[in-house]
């Protein structure tokens, strides 16, 4: 059974391999002449004044809350669809009912101007 | 689909209520300034409701395979919540004016909340238990920090998700182990086989952990630590609406879960609730004596009576449950009606409430007054209002029950009680008015709190009618 | 040893250490990302029980969308000196960890006398109730009424974060 997910595996194990070798292989093969300026953080050009923790805005935090409620409505569609022919018009009407409830919620984060970058 | 016609409409007072929340959003979302509107609506549909729970009352059963009970027990515990949702809407429409938090959110919130508490008091499945719980949780928590400005309203509602996220913690791995020993999350499932896993630790430790997670829900010591700080601090209506539904919810659920379906309250769990139940009678009464603040007073009241109302669930028996009914519906409109009569005392900033500022608001304003003397005497226990004949029944049920000593801590810690109670009423009668502000009229609030005072009077003089439909449940 | 047995202890492995990472590093940045090496060496151990749907949520929702946010709230609470947050060692930070390890304790010494010491079985039938399929079939038919339910817990909680986080509000 579990033999069934190695190409799953080799895929992940390439990704990791990939995504190692090609951030140190640069550092390997490239000439390393350090200066101030160079060690200083990349800033358009401009000189690096604070801390390079900024605070960000609360707004970004409402994104993400209201992209984990959506994530998660979108997970339960995952079974729903491995299971779609079983289910018939019951399961469709089930999903209709769970979306259009979930629906209202996102008129009303939308007529609150929620998502709106105000 | 013929079954599933049949379920919803068994369901119907939960089904009410989520048409009806979905409703006040689509209002609140396309109508701006809409709040008294949205408010009236949902006190009319909760209305609605409270008629589909009358008329679902005889379908006694289970709906959704079986994963949730319809009528009887359910349709009355869904009244219940429903009775206090509205009370507490009305008092809320000039109390939110006043401290500047008329936020239409408030009403949708509420009607979550009680979808939440009918689905967790009438989950016949674990699973439907804890979601019921947790929906009504998450309303709780934000309803609690509304009034974002305020420090101590932050305060209350990150201690309260905090506490409470770690509460759910308990619970949903008790149910883990439940379902590892038991092989199901189905109540009556789980109920068939609990006489034989009487001994199975995994069993045992999973009610535990179960347990730990109910008690914290309804207050009991020593899970009660939350409870000061986040009634303190949340707006006193909210207050009002989380001592009273949520608690009955929880204890509805309690009682479902532990003595209704599972039977093994004979026994140890039985041993454990008469624990938590000395436990939170003796610190609650007398924590609450050196209070000056009276909505942690009330709030260290509402320990003690969840101590009261655990007396019922050791002793476990149906008179005993039905005792608690009495006392759930009783102690509702009781403390509903307290923190309603705080909420009109309290200024714009929510700063006066201590029990000074009670001086004299007998004399100010005597309707006021007499209200808040109403539900405080009822709060002691005094007959014949119906405070006392909750006491009485749970009390007679325990020492039919052989708990006697349990009954007699009752008694004694009743009698602390009177203290504490009598000092704001001696504050309001007999101390002269210090500082002159203007005690606000509300119509809609004074109707509210009236609708309370008429619940105590009526069913502490006929306590029959609620106890001849609380016998009739299972 | 099986395939799955060495699987197991290796995913094991990664977990615990992890884990042991999360708590000990004092850059709050640092153990979040650990965090997510300790959900996906989850999602493993899960796929080891073949219970794929909860591998995929664990990697979906935890790993992906909850660890978003919890660097959004590490980055809005904007920690100047991380250091500062370590209080002093009192009792208080001792009886945490002694009561966790009881409670621990109290947990193995129950899984254990249940399973008769040994974990090293698999049930039989989780081959058949992991599955994606066998999740839709029960969460549509058995627990409709759960699923439902959820889309109002999803629905409480948005508006929930509308009201705690608007920056302008009403």
């Amino acid at each position: 059974m579990i033999e069934s997910y190695i190409p799953i595996f080799l895929i992940l194990a390439v990704a990791v391999v990939f995504g190692v070798v090609s951030a140190n292989m640069s550092w390997l093969l490239g000439p390393q002449r350090p200066n101030r300026a160079k060690n200083s953080t990349y800033e358009s050009g401009m000189e690096p004044v604070r801390t390079a923790h900024d605070r960000f805005s609360v707004k970004y935090y409402m994104v993400a809350v209201l992209f984990i409620l959506f994530d998660i409505e979108v997970v339960f569609m995952y079974p729903w669809a491995v299971q779609y022919r079983n289910l018939g018009l019951y399961g469709f009407v089930e999903m209709v009912v769970f979306i259009g409830i979930l629906l209202v919620g996102f008129v009303y984060v939308i007529k609150k101007g929620a998502l709106q970058w105000d | 689909m013929q079954q599933l016609l049949q379920d919803t409409l068994a369901t119907a007072p939960l089904g009410v209520t989520i048409l009806l929340s979905l409703v006040v959003i689509l209002l609140h979302s396309f109508v701006k300034n809409s709040e008294r509107a949205q408010a009236m609506v949902s006190v009319a549909g909760l209305a609605i409701a409270a008629a589909a729970a009358f008329w679902t009352f005889p379908m006694r059963g289970t709906a959704f395979s079986g994963m949730v009970m319809t009528g009887g027990y359910a349709s009355a515990m869904s009244v219940l919540f429903i009775a206090g949702a509205a009370l507490t809407i009305l008092l809320a429409r000039d109390y939110l004016g006043k401290i500047g938090a008329d936020f239409g959110e408030f009403h949708i919130l509420v009607l979550l909340a009680v979808t939440g508490m009918m689905a967790f008091a009438s989950g016949l499945d674990l699973i439907v238990t804890f979601i019921g719980l947790e929906v009504m949780s998450v309303c709780l928590y934000v309803l609690a920090g509304m009034t974002r400005g305020r420090l101590e309203a932050n305060e209350a509602s990150l201690k309260y998700f905090l506490l409470g996220a770690f509460a759910t913690g308990f619970f949903l791995y008790g149910i883990a182990l439940i379902y590892g020993a038991a092989g199901t999350t189905n109540l009556a499932a789980i109920a068939q086989s609990a006489s034989a896993r009487a001994q199975d630790p995994l069993f045992l430790a999973g009610c535990g952990l179960l347990l730990v997670g109910f008690a914290f829900k309804v207050g009991a010591v020593p899970f009660h630590m939350w409870v000061p700080d986040v009634y303190e601090g949340a707006p006193s209506v909210v207050t009002g609406f989380m001592s009273t539904a949520a608690k009955a919810s929880a204890f509805a659920a309690f009682m479902l879960v532990f003595i209704a379906k599972f039977d093994i309250a004979h026994g140890r769990i039985s041993l454990a609730l008469a624990m938590l139940s000395v436990a939170s009678m003796v610190l609650g009464n007398v924590v609450a004596i050196s209070q000056t603040s009276i909505k942690r007073m009330l709030a260290y009241s509402s320990i003690a009576h969840a101590g009261y109302m655990l007396i019922g669930l050791a002793a476990g028996t149906p008179a005993a449950i039905s005792g608690v009914l009495f006392y759930l519906l009783s102690y509702l409109f009781t403390n509903i009606g307290a923190f309603g009569v705080v909420s009109i005392i309290e200024n714009e900033k929510q700063e006066n409430v201590s029990i000074e500022s009670f001086a004299g608001l007998g004399t100010r304003r005597p309707l006021l007054g007499a209200l808040m003397s109403l539900f405080l005497f009822s709060l002691v226990g005094l007959p014949p209002l119906s405070g006392f004949f909750g006491k009485y029944y749970i009390f007679y049920a325990a020492i039919a029950e052989g708990y006697t000593w349990l009954t007699i801590v009752g008694v004694l810690t009743s009698m602390i009680s009177i203290y504490y109670y009598l000092r704001v009423v001696v504050v309001m009668y007999f101390r002269s008015d210090t500082d002159a502000t203007a005690v606000p009229v509300t119509t809609l609030g004074t109707a509210s709190l009236l609708l309370s005072a008429a619940g105590v009077l009526v069913f502490g003089f006929f306590p029959r009618l609620i106890t001849d439909i609380a016998d009739t449940l299972f | 040893m099986t395939f799955e047995t060495i699987l197991f202890y290796v995913l094991a492995l990664a977990g615990i250490v992890s884990a042991l990472l999360v708590i000990t590093r004092r850059n709050p940045m640092h153990a979040a990302l650990f965090l997510i090496v300790n959900f996906v060496a989850l999602a493993g151990i899960y796929l080891t029980l073949h219970a794929q749907f909860v591998a995929i949520t664990q990697v979906l929702v935890y790993a992906g969308a909850i660890m978003v946010l919890v660097l959004f709230v590490i980055m809005l609470l904007n920690l100047q000196n991380e250091q500062d947050l370590f209080e002093k060692r009192s009792w208080r930070s001792y009886s945490g960890p002694i009561l966790s390890l009881l409670l621990l304790a109290l947990l193995l010494r129950t899984v254990a006398f249940v399973s008769g010491g040994s974990f090293d079985r698999i049930s039989p039938e989780s081959e058949r109730i992991g599955t994606v399929a066998n999740i839709g079939q029960q969460l549509f038919t058995a627990f409709v009424f759960p699923f439902e339910m959820a889309s109002l817990l999803l629905l409480a909680a948005m508006v929930g974060a509308v009201i705690l986080a608007k920056k302008r509000f009403p």
